[in-house]
């Protein structure tokens, strides 16, 4: 299990592995937001909690394909599911390596990113928080997107159909909790709802995932 | 036609938009069976004759 | 023994004959019941004290919605059948269901925008079960999404039952998270046990007809297009074996 996470992180490190790419569709959404909804601060402040989760869930969303993409094209998806190890731990293994090169980085970054959005200083506890809470949850929901769509292709935007509904709780609760610590007030609801939310996805939905890439490997 | 007062359009648009919606799932519905329906008799028309 | 007899449907051919039989009599019955239900709400009741004669759009709101949420349920079945006992018929019916499923979502969507405008002064709100029905439409255009993806049939049955399961999880989620998020505008349940609750006997004996007349024609457009289905997968079936020579 080591193994494959410390192959797939490497996968993702060397150049064309796509890390980063992540972090800069963050970086990018962050900056055109200013430019479409105008750059009062009072206004961008009062957003950018909310605004700060999209740009992460969406640049969840756009690194998902690669979970298994690679394997797939090369064979080694094959030789996984013959491997000794089973299907439900290859997944959670991948979901693991997505969000340590995908998610991780993007609550990294976060704080840096509020800056730009004016967000006031109370939140950025709270955001900070609420991102760590929440993308593990947005890895392993993507994973199973991704291991539905996996043999198509061009099937990006079908994965993003498919996803993004299963995103919506993961968003609320998350950005609730942003939105709140904002304010000040009381967080305590949302953040235990989303880390049941992210503890259920991750002890049930490998199962789920697991199934349906045995299905695409038949 | 009940005198439906301030509300005529909201009310007679809502059924126009429900009903038109039912009937265009239902017509299309009726037309696809026909169709496979047909293709698929022909089919095996074609197929008794050869095999 | 009924339940055995009831797996007997299972057989493609079998299904096509008995419902070939029996849809004449389920359409006649659905007609029915929509066009005295509809008319009854239309024509013969009052208006309501507050809403006016908007109140009228309930006959179409109320029953689209329950279809709504009832195919979607019909189709978690129906793919719990396929999972467990691989019966084709089943898959199918669940693709069938599909589409009426998110026409009901629709209409569900149009009128209640349409009836909220003049009582909430918005043409939509983020009301939760407004929002509940929107998310709603998104798991149904996702499920008929990938159906049509996946050119294998057992392949697309099995990753879109699966689906299902999954989508079924998260939409009963959805619903909680999304009322957390948005206390909401929405009258109280129209239909519920409690009799204060319930919309004046005037208007609801006309709702359950309406009701019944959503649910019959639910079953006959099922029906119809589960044949359908039937017929389009022999087709490809049969092709296919031509193809191979």
């Amino acid at each position: 299990m080591i193994a494959l996470l410390t192959r797939d992180l490497r996968l993702a490190m060397r150049a064309g592995g796509g890390f980063g790419l992540g972090l800069a569709f963050f970086l990018i959404v962050v900056v055109l937001v200013p430019f479409g909804v105008g750059p009062q601060g009072a206004l961008l402040a009062r957003i950018a909690a909310g605004v700060l989760w999209l740009g992460a869930l969406l640049a969840c969303l756009l690194s998902l394909d690669r979970i298994f993409a690679l394997d797939w094209e090369d064979g080694s998806l094959d030789l996984l599911a013959t491997a000794p190890l089973p299907m439900e731990a290859t997944v959670s293994v991948k979901a693991l390596a997505h969000w340590l090169t995908t998610g991780l980085p993007l609550v990294l970054a976060a704080p840096g990113f509020a800056l730009l959005l004016n967000l006031p200083g109370a939140g950025y506890g709270p955001l900070i928080l609420s991102l760590l809470l929440g993308t593990p949850a947005l890895s392993v929901i993507g994973t199973f997107g991704a291991a539905l769509t996996v043999g198509l292709k061009r099937g990006g935007l079908l994965l993003s159909l498919l996803v993004l509904p299963l995103y919506v709780p993961t968003l609320i609760f998350g950005a609730e909790m942003a939105r709140r610590g904002v304010d000040g007030l009381d967080y305590s609801t949302p953040l235990l709802m989303l880390a049941g939310i992210t503890c259920g996805t991750i002890a049930l939905l490998p199962f789920a995932s697991a199934a349906v890439l045995k299905v695409n490997l038949r | 036609m009940p005198d439906l007062g301030k509300y005529a359009d909201t009310v007679l648009s809502a059924y126009a938009v429900s009903l038109l919606l039912i009937a265009v799932l239902v017509l299309l519905s009726i037309r696809r069976a026909r169709k496979m329906k047909a293709q698929l008799e022909e089919f095996e028309r074609k197929a008794k004759r050869h095999g | 023994m009924s339940l055995n007899r009831l797996w007997a449907y299972a057989n493609p051919k079998k299904f096509i004959e008995t419902t070939d039989r029996v849809l004449p009599a389920i359409w006649g019955l659905a007609a029915i019941c929509l066009v005295a239900g509809l008319v009854w709400g239309f024509f013969f009741t009052p208006e309501d004290y507050r809403q006016g004669a908007t109140v009228k759009i309930i006959y179409l709101h109320v029953p689209a919605a329950l279809m709504a949420i009832n195919a979607w349920l019909m189709m978690l079945v129906a793919s719990l059948i396929w999972i467990v006992r691989r019966h084709h018929v089943s898959a199918l019916a669940a693709r069938a269901a599909a589409p009426v499923g998110m026409v009901m979502t629709l209409i569900a969507l149009a009128t209640g925008a349409i009836w909220g405008q003049p009582m909430w002064g918005t043409w939509w709100a983020w009301d939760p079960r407004l929002t509940s029905f929107l998310i709603l439409f998104l798991f149904y255009l996702g499920y008929i999404a990938l159906w049509e993806a996946i050119e294998n049939d057992d392949t697309a049955a099995d990753l879109t039952s699966i689906l299902c399961l999954v989508g079924s999880v998260f939409a009963l989620l959805s619903r909680y998270a999304v009322n957390f998020w948005n206390q909401g505008l929405h009258q109280g349940a129209s239909l519920s046990l409690d009799k204060e609750e319930n919309v004046a006997d005037v208007f609801y004996y006309p709702l359950l007809v309406a009701i019944a007349g959503f649910v019959l024609l639910f079953v006959a457009l099922v029906l119809l297009r589960t044949q359908t289905e039937i017929r389009a997968r022999r087709m490809r079936a049969l092709a296919a074996r031509e193809r191979m020579g």
